[in-house]
């Protein structure tokens, strides 16, 4: 990986997640941090890639462990924040009746 | 660059990545409104899906494929039923445990690179190391957080010379790490030294914060685990880790800093003090009476009003309230009072976590407001109900130097005309500072636990016919 180009995306990428969440509405705080939490659940593919190439008992033991627990990072990052914002509704969408 | 043809597997790896992050981003940025707030975490998971998908191209049939597959569903079906179960009160402490696991991936994935003792660039040996020393704090902290939280770790455990402790352990962490990254010693005897070391720091370090700062840590470990995802997808070459870890990185250490201005904490503080459980209670007296009042008379009170703004605080969810304070609203609503919701940043036990438990109770997010958009409303408030809340609403913070709390933006509930607190008992809050609206002229105390109280005022208001 090109070194400059990194320390650039590295540095875009921090601004746009600070602008993203700049706006977010204290309401939202607590799905939201969920929901960045789901986001970083992207270390499974990592996982997933060590375990791949892992070679020898020890790699494959820590590989595993690796993606058993990124696993659990991204399904229950996921089900715990959608839990959370399926909940959030407004009045008029109260009276329309619908649940979703 | 590669200037060799890529393979189609490599093109389709690659272009899915770009799609992606674009899913992530665009996810968070949904989630910023709560209209859209559902849809985004939809986005972002069907991005998680596509990501996961497009790197089985990666693989060869052997036994790493089945211990990956066998590892995902392990590990995500034990997480898919904890999250589907967990209550809503315990969500802060089920969000600090999934964020540790993805803390201990990243340090997995370093583990498996550094054992390895392949030759490698400076570049890859740092953030490796970095990586890994971030991803393992994070995980056994974590799961600290998650023991206090959940009850399990009763004691913050301090003692002399802890903060010069951590620093001595943080010190060898780091003499240990740089010594692997710079490619000194890079025997697997260093590199489990090294491991030890940062987990035992994730424990240490959180141990003796008590549970009141326990959400700005969470919500910390969450951001270090961002960065130590971001710094191990440059390890592997992977951009969408980069890019998704780094956007939670820096989103996270935004919302950490948001936390903590809210609960009036600067994260050094929470850190390296040990505040949150032990404050003292070195305000000054306080004069004058708790006046009680019975549930049929705030019940009268609170029907003849125009307007009624409820303050709920984390002891109407202990006690399970929040359905019952929904009907009373409901009921109020029925007969033209105005009824609105004030949510203290810290309400629950962590921001926005009462906003999670109101709307589970059926509350429209449109009768919620958060602090600086009511206080100027309670002015114009027949009645200000307080359940459960003591801190938040405790005006010393505006006008006694002399409280721990001074300065604390709190909801300025002692300018309504009326103020009705409901309160198990003369007891102090949950820092101990004693509460000077309980003793104002137009406060009135309603004694008994939430649930029952408000089932009375429910009553009253119906009897007020």
């Amino acid at each position: 990986m090109n070194g400059v180009i990194a320390i650039y995306i590295f540095m875009l990428a921090g601004f746009t997640g600070y602008e993203v969440i700049s706006r977010v509405p204290v309401i939202l705080h607590t799905p939201l941090m969920s929901g960045s939490n789901f986001v970083h659940g992207i270390v499974l593919v990592g996982a997933m890639v060590a375990l791949f190439n892992a070679q020898g008992t020890l790699e494959l033991v820590i590989g595993t462990i690796g993606v058993a627990l990124a696993a659990g990072n991204a399904v229950g990052g996921y089900v715990v924040t959608e839990r959370m914002l399926e909940m959030f509704k407004s009045s008029g969408k109260r009276q329309g009746g619908g649940h979703h | 660059m590669d200037t060799t043809t890529p393979s189609i597997s490599t093109v389709i790896v690659d272009a899915a990545y770009i799609l992606v992050a674009f899913l992530f981003i665009t996810g968070l940025k949904r989630m910023s409104s709560p209209g859209t707030a559902r849809g985004g975490i939809v986005w972002a998971g069907l991005g998680m899906v596509i990501a996961t998908l497009v790197t089985y191209l990666h693989a060869d049939w052997n036994i790493n494929l089945a211990l990956v597959i066998g590892a995902t569903l392990v590990g995500g079906g034990v997480a898919w039923v904890s999250g589907k179960r967990v209550a809503m009160t315990d969500m802060p402490q089920m969000i600090a445990l999934y964020n540790g696991m993805g803390g201990g991936a990243a340090a997995a994935i370093a583990a498996v690179e550094l054992y390895r003792d392949e030759p490698h660039g400076l570049a890859f040996g740092i953030l490796a190391v970095l990586g890994a020393l971030i991803g393992a704090v994070s995980l056994t902290g974590s799961c600290v957080a998650f023991g206090k939280l959940q009850g399990l770790i009763k004691k913050s455990f301090r003692f002399s010379g802890q903060q010069f402790a951590n620093v001595v352990i943080l010190g060898a962490a780091i003499l240990s790490g740089a010594a692997i990254a710079v490619g000194y010693n890079t025997s697997a005897g260093a590199v489990t030294a090294f491991f030890v070391l940062a987990l035992a720091l994730g424990v240490t370090m959180t141990l003796p914060i008590g549970g009141a700062d326990m959400p700005v840590v969470i919500s910390l470990y969450n951001a270090l685990t961002g960065l130590a995802v971001a710094f191990e997808g440059y390890v592997l070459n992977n951009w969408s880790m980069v890019i998704a870890g780094m956007v939670v990185g820096s989103a996270g250490t935004l919302l950490t800093q948001l936390m903590a201005k809210a609960m009036n904490r600067s994260l050094g503080n929470v850190l390296f003090s040990g505040f949150g459980e032990s404050a003292s209670s070195a305000s000054g007296p306080v004069t004058g009476s708790q006046k009680p009042i019975e549930a049929g008379d705030a019940g009268v009170m609170m029907a003849y009003a125009q307007k009624l703004i409820v303050v709920p605080g984390y002891g109407m969810a202990v006690g399970q309230a929040q359905h019952k304070v929904w009907e009373l609203a409901q009921l109020l609503q029925n007969r033209g009072v105005t009824v609105k919701f004030a949510i203290h940043p810290v309400a629950g036990r962590m921001p926005g976590h009462m906003n999670v438990l109101l709307a589970e109770a059926g509350v429209p997010y449109d009768l919620i407001s958060d602090l600086e958009e009511i206080n100027a409303e309670f002015e114009t408030a027949d009645v200000a109900l307080i359940i459960g809340a003591n801190d938040v609403v405790n005006p010393v913070a505006r006008n006694d130097k002399s409280s721990p709390i001074y300065g604390m933006p709190i909801l300025d509930a002692d300018k309504a005309k009326n103020v009705i607190v409901i309160k198990r008992g003369q007891g102090q809050g949950f820092s101990g500072i004693e509460n000077a609206l309980f003793y104002l002229d137009n406060t009135r105390m309603l004694y008994g636990d939430a649930q029952g109280a408000v089932n009375q005022l429910v009553q009253a208001v119906k009897a007020a016919g």
